[in-house]
């Protein structure tokens, strides 16, 4: 879980800073996406840099979920008869919606590849100019998108809030100080991916980008 | 005070189980939880009536017999206290106070409120142990311990086997119990030699015994009564990774 995990965020990193070139124009951010197709040229043939990263991140996500199943089901196994009285956990939100937290995070990829990679449920859907797909995506009229991504955000937020945290846990962090670096950190990198992928949205609900 | 008690009344291991509903009155709020019990007992003894089968022992809090779920919480509302250590005057009166024995496959209930916890003896004869006979307690200065490990490992060795952890745990997990037996030793010289064999040994039995695995909820610590750290289980898992990277393990001969 750990190490696939930071596989994943390693690339939420890279994808929202590549995301905030949307503020310094069309012309800047149409040139990063396509950018994005000739990493690696002329050693590697046109787009084969992003088949790569993109066969690693599918086997981090299927491994993550493969993970996650197991755990679950072990989990499901060594309690077959539930409390009759049980208060709500008492760690934190974060914890305890880590599971289906993680159902919605995979439903929201799915969309958003649909939405923004291959541009089937755009309104726009032009490959050549990306920046104008997401202009018409978030545009004010489609407020549900935007809400829609905004709650995703916000589960993703939650969810690395307690995996960051637990990943460090997992790779051996092991004292006192130390867990409470780990939460401080895994919650400032919450918040800051958070927000660096909501401004997007919100910069052209606003009019800022258009 | 007066109360009504929802407790889990179970014939034995094949039977399926219920809450049955008591009404208890005239408790005193001095009396601790255990002692409640007890006069719920002798009411149905006088009555007739099977009692109600509960573990305990020292009733002092350190032998980590009693445990029982009480309204949700293990041990009950109390932080850092045993059942048997737990007063009434943490109850309100006219309360009603669900009771249920620890829910883990792990630990199969035997009767009413007494589960089987013999899976943690399987972890510690796993390899919660220093095999080496080291006679009588030396000198303590003759072998020096850095004062932060000492702590550390005695802030572990806390631990009572209560199943607590389990308990709690939404995962079913007992790795803080696995986590506190191994750290005593681990951060000790005596626990040097056996160190990887250790670790190995203790998390497979542990899993075999079919708990769940860890997935750092934080809902073990809170419950247990002698708050033993969750950063332990990080040690635990520190020991692990490196022994997977050393292969077999350090014991001699092993």
């Amino acid at each position: 879980m750990a190490v696939t995990g930071i596989l994943l965020v390693l690339f939420l990193v890279v994808h929202m800073l590549g995301n905030l070139k949307i503020f310094t124009g069309e012309t800047s951010f149409d040139h990063y996406a396509h950018w994005l197709r000739d990493i690696g040229t002329p050693l590697l043939p046109h787009t084969w840099y992003l088949w790569i990263q993109r066969t690693v991140l599918t086997v981090a996500v299927v491994a993550h979920i493969v993970a996650a199943t197991v755990l679950a089901r072990r989990a499901r196994a060594a309690r077959p008869v539930k409390y009759a009285h049980r208060k709500k956990v008492r760690g934190s939100y974060a914890a305890r919606t880590m599971r289906w937290g993680g159902v919605i995070i995979l439903l929201f990829v799915i969309y958003h590849i649909l939405d923004l990679t291959t541009g089937h449920l755009n309104p726009q859907g032009d490959a050549s100019n990306p920046y104008g797909n997401v202009v018409a995506d978030f545009a004010p009229e489609r407020w549900y998108v935007t809400l829609f991504y905004t709650l995703a955000i916000v589960t993703v937020g939650f969810h690395l809030r307690h995996g960051a945290y637990s990943a460090f846990r997992s790779l051996g962090q092991q004292t006192p100080r130390g867990e409470r670096r780990a939460r401080a950190g895994a919650l400032v990198l919450a918040v800051a991916l958070c927000a660096g992928y909501l401004v997007v949205p919100f910069a052209v609900l606003t009019g800022l980008v258009s | 005070m007066n109360l009504t008690l929802r407790i889990w009344r179970q014939k034995g291991p094949e039977d399926k189980g219920r809450m049955v509903t008591y009404p208890v009155d005239d408790v005193s709020p001095d009396m601790s939880f255990l002692e409640m019990l007890d006069v719920l007992n002798e009411r149905l003894i006088l009555a007739g009536e099977d009692p109600v089968a509960f573990d305990h022992d020292c009733r002092e809090g350190i032998c980590g017999m009693c445990g029982l779920m009480i309204n949700g919480d293990a041990h009950g509302p109390q932080r850092g206290t045993t059942a048997c250590q737990l007063h009434m005057r943490q109850f309100k009166d006219g309360e009603t106070i669900d009771i249920e024995p620890w829910r883990a496959s792990a630990f199969p209930v035997v009767k009413d409120l007494v589960v089987n916890r013999n899976a943690f003896d399987k972890i510690i004869a796993a390899g919660g142990y220093v095999t080496a006979p080291t006679g009588s307690a030396p000198e303590a200065h003759s072998t020096p311990v850095a004062k932060a490990n000492a702590d550390a490992a005695f802030e572990a060795a806390a631990c009572i086997g209560c199943g607590a952890c389990v308990a709690a745990c939404p995962n079913g997990s007992g790795m803080l119990f696995t986590a506190a037996k191994l750290t005593q030793l681990s951060l000790l010289p005596q626990g040097q030699p056996e160190r990887y064999t250790r670790v190995i040994g203790m998390v497979d039995a542990h899993d075999e015994a079919g708990f769940g695995g860890c997935t750092n909820a934080g809902e073990c610590t809170p419950a247990c009564p002698k708050g033993i750290p969750l950063n332990t289980i990080g040690r635990l898992n520190r020991d692990y990774l490196a022994a997977t990277a050393k292969g077999a393990g350090n014991t001699p001969g092993s």
